[in-house]
């Protein structure tokens, strides 16, 4: 039997990990697939090349979808993801001076973002100078999470700080030649700055925003329509990595494999900690996020539409979008959990029986409603106690209207 | 009436191919024609000649921060889009293909890019259709230098003459249906194998 060629575009990250092990371990030819990964530079080239369909999907970030069916990005292409590439993996590192800075200020390592946000806003209101973050893409759930933290911290990004936009492998290096103070991406670019440029992790996304999605499984909409069932192949092929990535057992074999040049191209060691969640935070303090990523637990591939409202709210926020029924409705269309219930279901893949949550409704792990089988939720929800009600939206995007 | 001469910047690491790209604008007579190599110098060059076109490299990593800055930027008056038209699919295409992409500010008519844009595209594949040649001529000139070295042992070894090991090093790849560098390669490592 022939196999089908499917073309996926990733970036260097962690988070790709699905998709290689997809191609690495044999799960996509196992469903006919020919999976050819191509790494790319920028996010940039993602989007493009993905509304183009030189690659028939890619490793996305979650709100791009998002902003490519909304009209925000050029070549503006409706796209969809009925898939979640895992929760988390996130992190916000600065450079050994700003950390000296906020250590000053009281801020712990142990990573936790309201203390550690708590001193960065001290010495933000004393800084001489406006301090300077990197996040990897205008319309990225790094942009979002990082503008989150410091607003609920009481930093306001437009005027307090400043923001600028460079790929993932190059922030390190910024941050080395002092040309930003800290940055928003994610593993193993985190550790990268820890282990070769002095920088300390100051916070991660699972401490932000607890289970949350990042990457996504992305495609244009009718690419999907017209080929379900390849996308039915490579979602069963994504589920079984997911699987196998799941187990820690397999976690050296996984870094060794993700350490190649052609894939992340850093210190298998550095990998391997990122999936074990156990980080140098900097000077060799060790701190382990039992959920700093999540391939597979906790529903983490199935696509919560309010997952992609929420992200829609932050769009909202700083000002992206207009908030309008229309484009809250694009917004929640792009995230597909009837795709991922249709092709998942059959193999016994446990999904939740409604398409929306509350963030912040869980504090301790709790079994939901699911088909077919059991299904138990992480605790999820914001550092701020804040909660997302998608059915509150109005009120929502109004309140952080005061923040901003 | 005389429309005002467009203002092209050029943004690519590869110097080559930069200088390539600019004789090629200049020969079709644009004059404001401005090159840099790195994104970090963008917002200096930008506020010094206002471009209207930008050109850059899809290799460039920094593509996003080029967009940001867009964005952000107060220098640039008139918001940029990627492309002129993005009703104009096959343009598109085709540089995406060739590996470069361009930025225009608004309300710039597609008649006046376009040239542009051809120019750009059918140099950016004339670059990498060079780099591809000169690619098989070096790995070429290595496999002559392979087949020269496996030639030498087997006249050595073997005692055979120039012409003799040639045609024994080509019948045993017809026959075993594989190249001859494969088989001259193989020969050198089981000769290094075997010690002198």
């Amino acid at each position: 039997m022939s196999l089908v060629t499917v073309t996926a575009g990733f970036l260097p990250l962690l988070d790709s990990v699905l998709l290689v092990l997809a191609r690495e371990k044999g799960f996509a030819e196992a469903e006919g697939l020919d999976l050819h990964l191509v790494k790319e530079t920028s996010w940039a080239n993602i989007r493009d090349r993905a509304a183009l369909g030189h690659f028939d999907v890619a490793q996305m970030l979650a709100p791009m979808p998002l902003a490519s069916s909304l009209g925000l990005t050029p070549l503006a292409t409706p796209m969809i993801t009925p898939m979640i590439l895992g929760l988390g993996n996130n992190g916000i590192t600065v450079s050994a001076a700003l950390w000296q800075a906020m250590r000053g200020e009281g801020a712990p390592d142990d990573l936790a973002a309201g203390p550690v946000g708590a001193a960065l806003k001290r010495v933000v209101d004393t800084s001489p100078r406006r301090l300077r973050f990197g996040v990897v893409h205008q319309t990225s759930s790094h942009n979002y999470e990082l503008r989150y933290w410091m607003a609920a911290s009481g930093v306001l990004p437009d005027r307090d700080i400043e923001i600028v936009v460079l790929p993932p492998p190059l922030l390190p290096d910024a941050l080395g030649s002092g040309g930003i103070d800290g940055y928003c991406v994610g593993e193993p670019w985190n550790s990268v700055g820890v282990a070769f440029k002095g920088a300390h992790i100051a916070t991660v996304k699972a401490s932000i925003w607890r289970a949350s999605p990042d990457k996504v499984l992305g495609m244009r909409a009718d690419w999907a329509e017209a080929n379900m069932e390849i996308v039915a192949a490579l979602m069963r092929a994504i589920h079984r990595a997911a699987l196998w990535c799941a187990d820690a057992a397999n976690h050296p074999e996984i870094a060794a494999i993700m350490s190649a040049p052609h894939y992340l191209g850093q210190p298998a060691e550095i990998v391997a900690r990122a999936l074990d969640g156990r980080f140098d935070v900097g000077a060799g303090v060790i701190r382990t996020v039992p959920d700093h990523f999540i391939p597979y637990a906790s529903a983490a591939n199935f696509p919560w539409k309010s997952h992609a409202l929420w992200y829609y709210s932050q769009m909202v926020r700083w000002g992206e979008v207009a908030h309008m029924p229309a484009n809250a409705a694009t917004a929640t269309a792009c995230f597909r959990p009837d795709i991922y219930r249709q092709v998942l279901g059959p193999l016994g893949v446990p999904a939740p029986i409604a398409d929306f949550k509350v963030e912040g409704a869980l504090s301790t792990p709790a079994a939901i409603p699911a088909s077919p089988g059991q299904l138990t939720l992480l605790p999820d929800g914001f550092f701020d106690g804040r909660t997302f009600d998608p059915e509150r939206l109005d009120s929502y995007i109004d309140s952080q209207r005061l923040l901003t | 009436m005389q429309q005002p001469e467009l203002s092209i910047l050029i943004i690519d690491e590869n110097r080559i191919r930069a200088s390539i790209i600019e004789d090629g604008l200049r020969e079709a007579g644009h004059t404001k024609v401005q090159v840099i190599h790195s994104v970090n110098e963008v917002a200096r060059t930008i506020a010094a000649t206002t471009p209207d076109v930008i050109v850059i490299d899809l290799e460039n990593p920094q593509r996003d921060t080029l967009e940001h800055f867009f964005s952000l930027s107060k220098v640039v008056q008139r918001p940029i889009a990627m492309f002129v038209d993005r009703s104009d699919r096959t343009m598109i295409e085709k540089a995406v293909e060739a590996g470069v992409s361009a930025y225009v500010v608004d309300g710039l008519k597609k008649e006046r890019v376009k040239p542009i844009m051809d120019m750009a595209i059918s140099r950016f594949n004339a670059f990498a259709r060079l780099t591809r040649e000169l690619e098989e001529a070096r790995s070429e000139l290595e496999d002559r230098k392979i087949i020269e070295k496996a030639k030498g042992i087997l006249m050595k070894t073997r005692g055979l003459s120039e012409e003799e090991a040639y045609k024994l090093l080509r019948s045993t790849a017809m026959n075993q249906n594989r190249r001859m560098v494969d088989i001259a390669q193989s020969l050198i490592t089981a000769a290094d194998l075997l010690g002198p």
